[in-house]
């Protein structure tokens, strides 16, 4: 390669021996989630990332989740509702016989089988190994097909130029994107920040973790408790699930 | 017997044609700047949302992608079929066919969030997905339709114009199924999910092609000073009648079976009683104006065969067509999509509420540059090569003609 | 024969004019932070857009986020800060990016969606999950 001594061995190789100390694989432990993977170790297919939201200890008034995430990732309105990005939500729901109420976030459910991932012409929206779904923004051609596939109504398109975005979450006009399990964070071995700010600012609603792994926390609590899956009749399989709905 | 039919390009150089063609070239030049301006500022300067994705450019696509497919019956009839009056008509439908489906691609394209990325489009499938596979549907389309104009034009390859046509025919059911499953297979929507979406479509593709072709036919031989008979346009508006009411039978079924399902009586509910503007789109537009009126005018004696009947029934139907285009995509996605079944929903983002969408003028701008662009290519085309016949005139080209009182000039109007 | 000679004198005016700024014919380009860049400059030259790419499928469809020739890391050590000290978008005119990309006349889609300036590590509290330091860079093969 026009004379440079590429050598990708010895580069990786040096890569692995900065990245430090690697947990036991599988480890999960609330409010630290994963293991971090080392920086050139692709995402496992071992590991299925999913949510668990108590939602009897979600309340009205409190969108910490929300504000978190859009601070993360730098989603910011521009008092256009119908318009503007949302990729987490809070949902009123009302039993209009009895009157009860409920209130919990929405976002991508990251399916199984997701049909976003289906109906994509190109292969931007796509699922990563670990059970994250994510668009590939460089392949996105903005079809907006996904959006009427979904659901969830979890997807948004970017209907105008924006700038100053943040570093580890790349978005622009004219393609879709959703909630990512904020998998910049995920992949150095942290939790959402939905998660986070739920259990530092409010109810501590929101569990991460790894669902394959029958001996982590979210594990353990499905296998407890009954949980429910939104839309769980098409089959999607969604990685997200709710307690107490 | 009737004599072969002699085919020519239109020659003058008249007013009327250079008109045309102006006027027609303004209309696709007002589109560029349209799909231009929304693509340098954002979506967020038309009426779509993320509600109602697909909007007024896609009512425009899919019903040109849907009437381009039928346009080619009329060959498909000649050459399938056997029907020996249509043959004169098989070149123009193949180039009106070929046409539309390059305006409504244009506009699928222009209105894509990253248009510049078309080649990412041609070059990166998910073959998944029913919209890479109707990628591949289309661009065959152009190459059999391509190849099956030419066997027909090339005086050398005419054996094979029976076997080119059966193909194309083939080809042109599969893409309509493609294009109906587009929505048939979107599972999570109560107002699609239906395997009769793409029967639907393929009935629909008969009426709006049919309708769109018999304009332009009538627009070019008036326009050109080439007879048409009268016998032949009545065989095709009779035709025309049953596409329409087969349309309006699959219409029926689909609504039927979704109100005899509990849990699809919402969004029947909101389409056939309180959707508002889907509401009356889809009666007066879809139901009255798009079916029964045409219908009556076609088939009821006394009216029946009239050409100014014909004319009026085939701008009712694709009237009538893009108001069912308009209620299937729009109105589908204006009602909200449901999380929890059996629940009320709200939240910021309009969880739970019908979708409010008004078309903005760009918007429309780029769907009608679509249709002017099919058409200018089709003017264009006649223009270049011989794709219309000197004579549709009865006695030319019924082999049963036998009324010979009729006073139409056979020979080529000079 | 005498139109080409005047063709040429034109041509010849811009050129005078930038030798005369001491900026040759090719374009300015700011310098990085650090002695080296993650690879020989002939090298980077050449196939810094190869290697983009294949980083690019490499972390977001295997979720593999090696620094090497990651776009964060390239922005944290080439963007420059005005003169109050505030990081300066490196797709901005002569900024690092665009100063070769305008010379040679190639547009950057990058920046429609990456972050053309260096960025904190996230969320206010959170140790930053990639540093973005120079430092953080993996040794460079020689």
């Amino acid at each position: 390669m026009s004379g440079f001594d590429f050598d990708r061995r010895r580069f990786l190789s040096a890569a692995t021996a900065a990245a430090g100390v690697v947990l036991a694989p599988g480890v999960t432990l609330y409010g630290i989630g994963a293991a971090a993977r080392e920086l050139d170790e692709p995402a496992s297919a071992d590991i299925r990332w999913g949510l668990l939201i108590d939602v009897n200890q979600c309340t009205e008034d409190c969108d910490a989740c929300v504000t978190a995430c859009n601070e993360e990732n730098g989603v910011t309105g521009h008092g256009r509702p119908a318009t503007d990005a949302q990729w987490i939500r809070k949902v009123r729901v009302r039993d209009p016989k009895t009157g009860a109420e409920k209130h919990l976030p929405v976002m991508c459910q990251h399916c199984a089988e997701p049909p976003c991932v289906d109906v994509c012409p190109t292969g931007a929206s796509f699922k990563r190994a670990d059970g994250i779904v994510l668009v590939d923004k460089h392949i996105c051609i903005g079809c907006r097909y996904c959006m009427l596939a979904c659901p969830y109504k979890a997807r948004s398109f970017i209907h105008e130029n924006l700038s100053d975005q943040k570093p580890y979450a790349p978005r622009g006009k004219g393609t879709v994107e959703s909630c990512t399990m904020c998998v910049h964070r995920v992949d150095a071995g942290g939790t959402p920040a939905c998660v986070e700010a739920c259990g530092e600012d409010g109810n501590g609603a929101m569990l991460f973790g790894d669902l394959n792994d029958p001996g982590s926390e979210i594990s353990r609590r499905i296998a407890t408790y009954a949980t429910h899956q939104i839309r769980g009749d098409l089959g999607v399989d969604p990685g997200v699930r709710y307690q107490n709905l | 017997m009737a004599a072969k039919t002699k085919f020519s390009e239109y020659r003058g150089w008249g007013f009327g044609y250079l008109a045309l063609l102006a006027g027609l070239g303004l209309l696709v030049l007002a589109a560029l700047g349209a799909a231009w301006f929304m693509e340098h500022n954002g979506h967020y300067v038309t009426g779509m949302t993320n509600q109602i994705v697909w909007g007024m450019p896609h009512v425009f696509a899919v019903f040109l992608i849907v009437a381009a497919s039928g346009a080619l019956n009329v060959a498909s009839i000649g050459s399938v079929f056997g029907k020996t009056v249509y043959k004169p008509l098989s070149r123009l439908s193949g180039l009106l066919a070929v046409a539309l489906m390059v305006g409504g691609l244009a506009v699928l394209v222009l209105d894509l969030g990253r248009p510049d990325r078309l080649i990412v489009a041609m070059t990166t499938y998910n073959f998944k997905s029913i919209f890479a596979w109707n990628i591949y549907l289309y661009t065959g389309f152009f190459a059999i339709v391509g190849v099956y104009l030419w066997v027909q034009m090339e005086r050398r390859m005419n054996r094979y114009a029976t076997a080119a046509g059966w193909f194309a025919f083939l080809w042109r059911l599969i893409l309509t199924t493609g294009t109906g499953s587009i929505f048939g297979f979107l599972v999570a929507r109560e107002a699609y999910d239906a395997a009769l979406m793409a029967p639907l479509f393929i009935a629909m593709s008969f009426s709006f092609g049919l309708a769109a072709f018999l304009l332009v036919l009538m627009f070019a031989c008036a326009g050109t000073g080439r007879p048409l008979g009268d016998r032949i346009l009545k065989r095709m508006g009779t035709l025309l009648a049953v596409f329409v009411a087969a349309v309006l039978y699959f219409t029926a079924v689909q609504h039927l079976t979704n109100l005899y399902a509990a849990e699809h009586v919402g969004v029947e509910r909101f389409i056939l009683l309180e959707g508002g503007v889907y509401t009356t789109v889809f009666w007066l537009g879809q139901v009255l104006l798009g079916g029964l009126v045409p219908l009556a005018i076609l088939l009821l004696p006394g009216i029946a065969g009239s050409r100014t009947g014909i004319a009026l029934a085939s701008v009712l139907v694709i009237l009538g067509g893009i108001a069912q285009v308009y209620v299937i995509i729009v109105g589908g996605q204006a009602y909200p999509l449901v999380l929890f079944p059996g629940m009320e929903e709200s939240s910021s983002f309009m969880d739970g509420a019908p979708a409010t969408y008004a078309p903005s003028l760009y918007e429309i701008g780029l769907g009608l540059g679509g249709v002017a662009f099919a058409l200018l290519m089709v003017a264009v085309a006649v223009k270049v090569l011989a794709f219309l016949p000197e004579t549709v005139a009865d006695s030319a080209v019924d082999p049963h003609h036998t009324d010979s009182s009729a006073a139409e000039p056979i020979a080529a109007a000079a | 024969m005498r139109a080409l000679v005047l063709l040429l004198a034109v041509l010849a005016i811009p050129a005078a004019a930038a030798a005369q700024d001491g900026r040759g014919f090719g374009p300015v380009i700011p310098k990085g932070k650090g002695e080296q860049c993650v690879a020989e400059t002939d090298y980077m030259r050449r196939f810094h857009m190869t290697e983009l790419t294949h980083q690019r499928d490499e972390t977001m469809q295997r979720g593999v986020r090696t620094k090497r020739f990651s776009l964060n890391e390239c922005v944290t050590c080439h963007a420059t800060t005005d003169s109050a000290g505030r990081p300066v978008s490196i797709n901005a005119p002569g900024q690092f990016c665009a100063s070769c990309h305008e010379y040679a006349a190639v547009t950057i889609d990058c920046f429609q969606c990456h972050a053309a300036k260096p960025g904190d590590g996230g969320r206010a509290g959170l140790p930053s999950p990639f540093p973005m330091t120079a430092a953080a860079n993996p040794e460079t093969v020689q």
